[in-house]
């Protein structure tokens, strides 16, 4: 499942993560929604949270298996 | 071989030949306009569809915080080939669409447009980057990067 796939990546991206959440925003397996609150963010801007993010997915994005990303991004402090 | 993971510039252009036009001349145009319009428009942004007929959600909600903050929107849309896709990628450094630029600079894609916009950060850059009366006469329009024409 597409869910998994992309729940572990962002696990190895983000190991401390108090938060993270993959939801298929239409059961159909290919808009997500990411939400993720982790000390790597604190101190960024939010263009570069979402970058991080967005190289943790680089894989999914690039076959295919994403049609649709949204991103939540939350820091630490 | 350096170390550095530092992505290389483009190349610049090459010389074009007269008459005949190869793919590669074609896709350095075309990336070419992609860039002109990042850097001269003040504020561009690429989606899928047009202002008048949005064809995504994400596109639909990057167009809406522009709006919301009284921006002037130079929309491109990406759809009719896919080589413009993979130019902006080039280019910008980001995967996803829409992307959405300021005077050259890269803000983000749709979930940050919106944040910005509900915050009221998206006025306080569009103010610092264009000047306070960027709203005044703020018009919507698009450019086709394919041909080069605008409307």
């Amino acid at each position: 499942m597409a869910v998994e796939r992309l729940e572990s990546l962002l696990q190895d991206a983000f190991p401390d993560a108090a938060e993270l959440r993959v939801e298929d925003r239409t059961g159909g397996g290919d808009h997500f929604q990411v939400t993720v609150e982790s000390s790597s963010f604190d101190g960024l801007p939010l263009l570069e949270q979402h970058r991080l993010v967005n190289d943790a997915l680089a894989e999914p994005l690039r076959d295919g298996t994403i049609h649709e990303l949204r991103i939540k991004t939350r820091g630490t402090t | 071989m350096s170390e550095s993971e530092q992505k290389l510039e483009a190349p610049s252009a090459k010389p074009t030949t007269p008459g005949g036009q190869t793919a590669g001349t074609q896709a350095s145009q075309l990336a070419g306009r992609i860039k002109d319009v990042i850097e001269n428009e003040p504020v561009a942004l690429f989606m899928k569809g047009t202002p008048q007929f949005v064809m995504c959600g994400n596109s639909s909600r990057a167009l809406e915080a522009l709006r919301a903050a009284g921006a002037p929107v130079t929309a491109v849309d990406i759809l009719p080939d896919p080589s413009i896709r993979q130019e902006l990628a080039e280019l910008s450094g980001w995967p996803t669409i829409p992307q959405v630029f300021v005077k050259g600079e890269l803000v983000g894609g749709a979930d940050i447009a919106q944040e910005l916009a509900e915050s009221g950060d998206l006025r306080t850059i569009l103010e610092e980057k264009l000047g306070a009366g960027y709203s005044d006469g703020a018009e919507e329009r698009v450019v086709d990067v394919l041909s080069g024409t605008r409307a």
